[in-house]
């Protein structure tokens, strides 16, 4: 069987996809990557489908090695880019990699979560439709749970399709302060809680995960206390407790809940907050639906743009490798290669 | 019926709002909606959650709109008969209502001012409606027990619950599918599995599913746990009504 081995699992690894929607009346959470712009750039390097699952890698990344012919893989998300049997790989491209060889991705802090995506994807069969690992419920990705050593990871490919690596400019997340839709229970706060809200920053507490993070900053007021009559959660959800602080609620959130939700994160914003991390602080701003509507159309559109843009990786011969063959000319790139690119280049000729 | 409130939740979705308290013809008049809808091709909508008192619509803001989801709800006719849509499955569950199920059963019957025989009498005779399913995957709220049962939720939350305690509070009853923490008042336990990935509805109820309860002694909540690890028990044969 093709797969990549895991020799050691980072802080948290699973598999997820786009998530997995149709269930939720069941009480099934959607899951799915914390970051879906990367997920659909990585895959997109990579030659798969927009919702190929891939591993999303949080904070510490982990060791691989190939146990197939070879493997397309490509790392999108965090600037960390990753390491083939040492040789440094950046971020936002694709790179093959022979059988045997070690794929290392270490540990990050401009983000969150970062992608792997593998070229074909995983031989595992979807749970309720998707490969999303949701591992409070035991169920989705590769058995359930995050990856351990040891684990084979089925691999659906058994080689890499022949041609050039590709690469991609990175993606524009945007900026400023975070988006919210109020409701549906703005009116189970004071006013000038809301206010306030809008108005300071919020922390994001060491209590973050898949499922949501807790924010810490002006304590909100409820008008008619914390207890609502159960109803449903919202992608971006933010939910405040009788402590008052805010809680957001991410890919893993719960289907239903009961406390009162005072406004969700635009679609446009999630991928941007999914990334943040402990210590970050956050600004939020009031935004209509209609406007968030065409926020997320707009990021859409650019997305696409992103994606049309994606070219071959150009790996530009070194002064030596010039010289040893007289070649001038013909091979131009707006930036140097890095060592990595040149070390591959050089490792590929070897194998 | 109240005035229903469109509300907004987020860019993704919407919440079609009857009110605001636990009823049974508020929880009616969601899964009215949402069969409607389901029988109802709209555009752009990905899923509908019931709960007691809302729908909650889930839309694609690439395809559709918030005003164009809304506009669709209202010019559904609610007065026609429902042309397809699945009507709710229903269910008999086994409970054991033994003392060693049910910790917090004296207590419960303390608060409704009845015998520990007729809390549990009153339980397997209430014929419940799901409402809602979460919390945990496959977990059911059901309504709606008598008035007597509208209890608060313990004090102290129990960190520990074990799988398949029957409790009850809000008029409501619940089963938890698995352990978990909790704050319901444990009254018996149904030793059926609930929830399962692997089946085509991974939750063995449903919103708008019936349920009544039977009572069965200990030797026989045994037996159904030794058969369900066996492989030997599916619940949706066994139980269905």
């Amino acid at each position: 069987m093709s797969g990549l081995r895991v020799d050691r699992p980072g802080l948290s690894t699973t598999i997820q996809d786009l998530g997995r929607p149709g269930h939720q009346r069941y009480g099934v959470p959607v899951s799915g990557a914390l970051d879906p712009l990367a997920l659909r750039l990585a895959n997109a390097l990579v030659g798969n489908a927009p919702g190929t699952a891939a591993l999303e890698i949080l904070a510490l990344g982990p060791t691989l090695t190939v146990e197939a012919d070879s493997v397309r893989i490509a790392l999108v998300g965090s600037g960390v880019g990753l390491r083939i049997d040492g040789s440094e790989i950046a971020a936002g491209r694709s790179v093959t990699a022979p059988r045997g060889a070690k794929i290392a991705v270490g540990g990050f802090t401009d983000a969150a979560s970062c992608i792997l995506a593998i070229e074909g994807g995983f031989d595992l069969a979807p749970c309720m439709g998707s490969l999303s690992t949701y591992a409070r419920g035991g169920f989705g990705g590769f058995e359930g749970r995050a990856l351990h050593a040891g684990d084979l990871v089925p691999l659906a490919r058994n080689a890499a399709t022949p041609g050039p690596e590709r690469k991609a400019p990175p993606i524009d997340y945007g900026g400023g302060p975070i988006r919210v839709v109020l409701g549906p229970q703005e009116d189970w706060f004071e006013p000038a809680s809301i206010e306030r809200f809008f108005a300071e920053p919020y922390t994001i507490t060491a209590e973050a995960d898949r499922m949501g993070m807790r924010l810490k900053g002006v304590k909100l007021a409820h008008s008619k206390g914390f207890n609502i009559v159960s109803d449903g959660i919202a992608p971006g959800h933010i939910q405040v407790p009788g402590t008052g602080q805010p809680i957001v609620l991410l890919a893993d959130r719960q289907t239903v809940g009961g406390y009162p939700k005072i406004g969700a994160v635009i679609g446009a914003d999630l991928p941007r907050l999914g990334r943040m991390r402990p210590g970050d602080i956050i600004r939020f701003a009031r935004i209509e639906v209609a406007d968030a509507e065409a926020a997320r159309r707009k990021q859409a559109a650019a997305f696409a743009k992103l994606v049309q843009a994606i070219g071959p990786v150009v790996v530009v011969p070194t002064t030596e490798q010039l010289l040893g063959t007289n070649l001038i000319g013909g091979v131009v790139s707006a930036a140097p290669p890095s060592p990595g690119e040149q070390a591959l280049a050089t490792l590929s000729r070897k194998r | 019926m109240s005035a229903v409130r469109f509300l907004a939740a987020g860019d993704a979705a919407l919440v079609v709002e009857y009110g605001e308290i636990i009823d049974a013809a508020l929880i009616d008049a969601v899964q009215q909606l949402d069969r409607r809808l389901a029988a109802t091709a709209v555009p752009g909508i990905i899923e509908t959650v019931p709960s007691f008192r809302s729908l909650m619509v889930h839309y694609d803001p690439l395809t559709t709109s918030s005003a164009a989801v809304i506009a669709a709800i209202q010019a559904l006719d609610m007065d026609s008969p429902i042309a397809g849509g699945t009507p709710g499955r229903r269910w008999i569950l086994p409970v054991c209502y033994d003392a060693t199920f049910a910790p917090d059963l004296a207590d419960v019957a303390a608060a409704t001012g009845l015998s520990t025989e007729d809390v549990t009498a009153t339980h397997a005779a209430t014929g419940f409606t799901v409402a809602v399913v979460g919390f945990l995957p496959g977990c059911p709220f059901m309504a709606e027990l008598p008035a007597a049962f509208n209890l608060s939720r313990r004090t102290t939350p129990r960190t520990r619950v074990p799988a398949g305690s029957v409790a009850v509070a809000q008029k409501l009853s619940v089963i938890y599918p698995t352990e978990s923490p909790g704050g319901w008042h444990l009254i018996g336990n149904c030793p059926i599995p609930l929830f399962d990935a692997g089946w085509e509805r991974p939750a063995l109820l449903a919103p708008a599913d019936a349920v009544t309860f039977r009572p069965i002694d200990a030797a026989e909540h045994a037996r159904i746990l030794a058969a369900t690890r066996q492989g030997d028990y599916d619940p949706r044969r066994e139980c269905a009504a």
